[in-house]
């Protein structure tokens, strides 16, 4: 115990973001149901200051604070900047879907924000209780927007289902945690990484609780065997909702994962990276082969998502810097795509409301070809055809791997990279050479329209220089900081 | 004599945490499971003191005894659920439930015959807390919680405001036709806003003066 004040500086985006959550509360209370849209959009400002407030810890030093609790370092820079275009984009496209479902409701960019608060506090955690406080602010925050459309059935059965599996996942890292407590007598991660570099071999309980932990937050980034919430959350939430899961928080709990296994874990990196390399092929065959019978386009794209996640951790399974590198790489682009493809599925709006069914895009190049071209580029960059974006994602992660000697896995992600193809390629089948359908009624909103043109102009073939380049340099910047 | 009172004490502490924890789950009547579950806190309690953990000790009455079971209690006597159709069935699972019990049992033993404390880990610890012996441990968290772990607990405070927010933004509803009481517009009512006196002629009725707002 000491007396003297923690150094705040390092926390000030976090602070802002928590005393402006805690702000727009209470302006939302007093102004009624009715500033539900100006709420939403000070949020985005919020979510651009925050942002803002990062430059001053753009040098990347790494620094501890709260007693090392905390830690900024030009990782945690670039993943939470990934963290704020998410969350910011997510908010942008949600209005008027909110809107037309009667569910515009001023609680909802509010618990954008705590979630994204949690998601900082998950991605700067140096400490196991500062990661477990962390992963439970957002999720708790996920799960009331999964059921924010209360009075659908299947938008309360997705927060219900999130909520039990969800409680279970933190069951289970909680346990890890006790035990890693118990065998290595800390939770910090700069202790620990200490402690068992000492060891002569680690010990058994501290592997049985990492392994633990480990299941905790394999959960949380949706990894197979630990998926079987997505396809049910992912349809049966708001379809905003829907795109803010499967980016954001992603980033944050893959980041996490890194963050525990490379800065806590590196002593054993032998017990956990054929954890990894496990995990990773199976949500790569569970993504590619499952997505084929998909009929409703968002089952389609969480499958799909399981299926990146797979390829994300490629890199972390290699265990090496230029590994951590892909990674970011590849989630950074993994957000492009899967954000400007959620924007394209709120298009897809007719008189009596949204539909979601791959077949109601029949058509669509005769009715709205620019529409058709993005979701198209979508589609390629999602299949990683090579000049996309997606190519380049695929291309360092894969190279990485063959680099340490872990070919089988880049050739089981070549070969799931082309069983997924068939489903990407079989939405512009029905785009460009079906029977057109009913037109979509167009009206969805300028935000929406706004991110589905930035991100497709972003994943086109152009992306090389666009977001490629620039990308590498700051992913190299990033994995440096992490401790090796 | 006085050395072998905390070993009485424990023996008679974990016999009623056993025996009340045995009686929750065979009791056929809800109410009375709560209550059992009660003793069973309350016994778990004193082993807590007899540890020399009197915070533990302390929380365990206040939050559980104290808030969750009377929750508890509410909800079985609110709720009109038939438990005996709930428990129909309980013993066919019996021999599984026993089998995945004893597996348990086996394991946690082998654990705690392996466990054994790397070299470092005394130091790690050491750098936590102070020793039980200098300071008794409702002084030693109330140091270190808004200090040292402040973080934490600011996040945690965090935590609940999303739970508040969560639970208003999942069951609030705005209902039509509420009555609501106004104090400020009761104190400014006046009399002759209420009543009116009228000289009523015989023979004729009374038409009532509108009423005002």
């Amino acid at each position: 115990m000491n007396g003297e004040l923690p150094n705040l500086t390092l926390v000030l985006p976090e602070i802002f973001l928590a005393v402006s959550a805690m702000l727009l509360l209470l302006f939302g209370v007093f102004q009624g149901e009715k500033s539900a849209e100006r709420v939403s959009n000070l949020s985005v400002m919020v979510l651009i200051a925050t942002a803002v407030l990062m430059l001053n810890s753009f040098g990347g030093e790494r620094d501890v604070t709260f007693n090392g609790m905390f830690i900024t370092d030009a990782f945690a820079v670039f993943v939470k900047m990934m963290v704020l275009a998410a969350s910011a984009i997510a908010l942008l496209i949600s209005g008027k879907f909110l809107r037309d479902h009667k569910i515009a409701r001023f609680e909802f960019p509010v618990l954008v924000l705590l979630a994204t608060l949690g998601m900082f506090v998950m991605i700067s955690a140096n400490n196991l209780m500062s990661l477990y406080i962390g992963l439970e602010l957002q999720s708790l925050s996920l799960y009331v927007l999964a059921s924010m459309n209360r009075d659908r059935t299947r938008s309360s059965e997705a927060g219900l289902k999130y909520f039990v599996l969800g409680a279970l996942s933190s069951g289970m890292l909680l346990y890890g945690v006790s035990m890693i407590y118990g065998f290595a007598g800390t939770t910090d991660f700069d202790l620990l990484q200490k402690t068992l570099r000492g060891a002569e071999g680690p010990h058994i309980g501290i592997v049985v609780g990492m392994v633990f932990l480990m299941v905790g937050l394999a959960f949380k980034v949706s990894a197979v065997p630990f998926h079987m919430w997505t396809p049910d959350v992912y349809e049966g939430s708001p379809t905003p909702v829907t795109a803010f899961f499967a980016a954001a928080p992603k980033v944050a709990a893959l980041a996490l994962m890194v963050r525990v296994l490379v800065g806590a874990f590196p002593g054993l990196i032998a017990e956990w990276q054929q954890v990894i390399i496990f995990i990773s092929v199976a949500s790569m065959l569970v993504g590619a082969f499952i997505a084929l019978v998909q009929t409703n386009i968002k089952r389609l794209m969480a499958y799909s998502s399981i299926g990146h996640v797979g390829f994300a951790l490629v890199g972390l399974a290699t265990g090496t810097q230029a590994g951590i590198e892909a990674l970011l790489i590849y989630i950074a682009i993994y957000i492009t795509m899967t954000l400007g493809t959620f924007a394209a599925i709120l298009t897809m709006r007719r008189g009596e409301g949204y539909v979601e069914n791959i077949d109601d895009l029949a058509g669509l190049s005769t009715n709205n070809l620019p529409m058709a071209v993005a979701i198209a580029i979508f589609m390629f960059s999602l299949a990683g055809i090579p000049m996309l974006a997606g190519f380049w994602g695929k291309w360092y992660v894969f190279l990485e791997a063959v680099n340490v000697g872990l070919w089988p896995l880049a050739l089981i992600g070549l070969i799931t990279s082309v069983v997924s193809a068939y489903y990407y390629l079989r939405i512009i089948k029905i785009m460009f050479f079906d029977d057109a359908a009913e037109v979509f009624d167009g009206n969805h909103g300028r935000g929406v329209s706004l991110v589905v043109g930035v991100t497709a102009i972003v994943n086109s073939p152009v992306s090389y220089f666009l977001l490629i380049a620039p990308l590498v340099t700051a992913a190299h910047w990033a994995a440096s900081s992490l401790l090796f | 004599m006085i050395e072998i009172l905390p070993a009485i004490a424990f023996y008679m502490f974990a016999a009623v945490t056993v025996a009340a924890g045995v009686l929750v789950i065979s009791a056929k009547n809800p109410v009375h499971s709560v209550l059992w579950l009660i003793l069973a806190f309350f016994s778990a309690a004193g082993l807590f003191v007899l540890l020399g953990a009197e915070f533990l000790a302390m929380l365990l009455i206040i939050v559980y005894v104290g808030a969750v079971a009377v929750l508890f209690l509410f909800v079985v006597m609110m709720l009109n659920i038939n438990y005996e159709e709930l428990r129909e069935g309980a013993f066919a699972y019996l021999p599984l439930g026993g089998l995945v019990a004893a597996v348990l049992v086996v394991e946690m033993v082998t654990l705690g015959a392996a466990w054994q404390f790397g070299p470092d880990v005394a130091s790690n610890l050491a750098s936590v807390a102070p020793a039980i012996s200098d300071v008794e441990n409702t002084k030693a968290l109330g140091r270190v919680i808004y200090t040292d772990y402040i973080f934490i607990f600011q996040g945690a405070g965090m935590i609940l405001l999303v739970a508040m927010i969560g639970a208003i933004v999942l069951t609030h509803r705005t209902r039509t036709g509420v009555k609501r009481q106004n104090v400020v517009k009761q104190n400014a009512r006046r009399p002759e806003d209420a009543y009116a006196l009228v000289d009523v002629e015989i023979g004729k009725g009374v038409t009532m003066p509108k009423k005002k707002g």
